[in-house]
C-alpha cells in the first residue's frame, strides 16, 4: 500500500513531505517506546506512536522508517516537523488511537 | 591500516540532539557506498550508545574510525560508572528514571542492543570515573 492510502485509512493530517505519499509500504509497526523499536524491529517503514519527542523521528531515521503516524490527535512541535522534513520522513496525525490504528492498518494488508 | 577518523562531543545536556554523532556516521557510511544492512547495524548501536550517553553520564565524547572493512567506535564519558555490568548487559534491567522512561527509552535494551548490532564489543568502566565502550561492526 502507498503511504497515501494509510493517510486516507486513518483519515489523517499529513504533515510534512506530501511529495512522498507515493512511497510504498508494506509494514508497520507500533510503539512508545524507543527503546524497543530498536530492539525488536526489522523492515517496518511505518512507526505509529503516541510519542512526540524528536528522538521519534532520530529512531525512525537509525531504522530507515519512511512515515511516522501520531495517534490520538497528538501534534509534535515545528521543530520536529522540521527534523522529518530534513530526512524525508513523512508524518501523519491521526485522531484515532493506537490499536485501533493498527488494526485498520492490518486488516487492510499492512504486515508486521 | 589507513582510516577516516571522526570524533565528536556529545552534549548531555540537550535530549533532542542526542544522535546527531551516530547520524553524521551513518551519513558518511552511506557516501562510501558500505550495504544499507551495515549502515543500520552501525548507526543503531552507535545510536544507542549515544543514548545512554545522554541519559545517564551527562554526555562524553564519541570518536569513530572506518576502515575499509570494518568500523570502530569509541564512546567515552564521565559518568556514574556501571556497577554490575553483568546485569546492565540484561535485556529488560534499567536504572533510568520514570522521566526517561516517558521519553520512549530506559527499556532495559541499549546495551544489550549494541552487542546484539555489533561484532565485537568491550565494556570499560569504573564507578564514580565514567565508562568507555568500543564497539566493533564489520562491513
Amino acid at each position: 500500500m502507498k503511504i497515501g492510502e494509510v493517510a486516507k485509512l486513518l483519515n489523517a493530517e499529513v504533515l510534512c513531505c506530501e511529495d512522498r505519499l507515493d512511497t510504498e509500504i508494506h509494514t508497520a509497526c507500533g510503539s512508545d517506546m524507543m527503546s524497543d523499536v530498536l530492539a525488536y524491529v526489522k523492515d517496518q517503514s511505518v512507526l505509529l506512536t503516541g510519542l512526540l519527542n524528536p528522538q521519534v523521528v532520530r529512531t525512525a531515521e537509525m531504522m530507515d522508517m519512511l512515515c511516522i503516524v501520531f495517534v490520538r490527535g497528538k501534534r509534535p512541535e515545528e521543530s520536529v516537523i522540521e527534523l522529518a522534513r530534513e530526512k524525508g520522513i513523512v508524518l501523519l496525525t491521526t485522531e484515532k488511537r493506537l490499536f485501533v490504528a493498527c488494526g485498520i492498518l492490518y486488516t487492510h494488508g499492512l504486515g508486521g | 591500516m589507513e582510516c577516516i577518523r571522526l570524533e565528536y562531543d556529545v552534549d548531555g545536556e540537550n535530549f533532542a540532539s542526542a544522535g546527531n554523532a551516530s547520524e553524521s556516521v551513518k551519513r558518511t557510511l552511506k557516501q562510501m557506498g558500505v550495504s544499507p544492512e551495515s549502515v543500520r547495524r552501525v548507526a543503531i548501536a552507535m545510536y544507542e550508545g549515544e543514548i545512554n550517553m545522554v541519559i545517564h553520564a551527562h554526555g562524553g565524547r564519541a570518536e569513530a574510525e572506518i576502515y575499509p572493512d570494518h568500523i570502530d567506535i569509541y564512546l567515552k564519558d564521565k559518568g556514574p560508572g556501571i556497577a554490575d555490568l553483568e546485569l546492565a548487559m540484561k535485556a529488560g534491567w534499567s536504572t533510568a528514571s520514570e522521566n526517561i522512561r516517558s521519553l520512549g527509552f530506559g527499556a532495559g535494551m541499549g546495551l544489550p542492543n549494541m552487542k546484539k548490532y555489533s561484532d565485537e564489543m568491550k565494556v570499560d568502566s569504573v564507578v564514580g570515573v565514567g565508562t568507555t565502550v568500543f564497539l566493533r561492526i564489520r562491513f
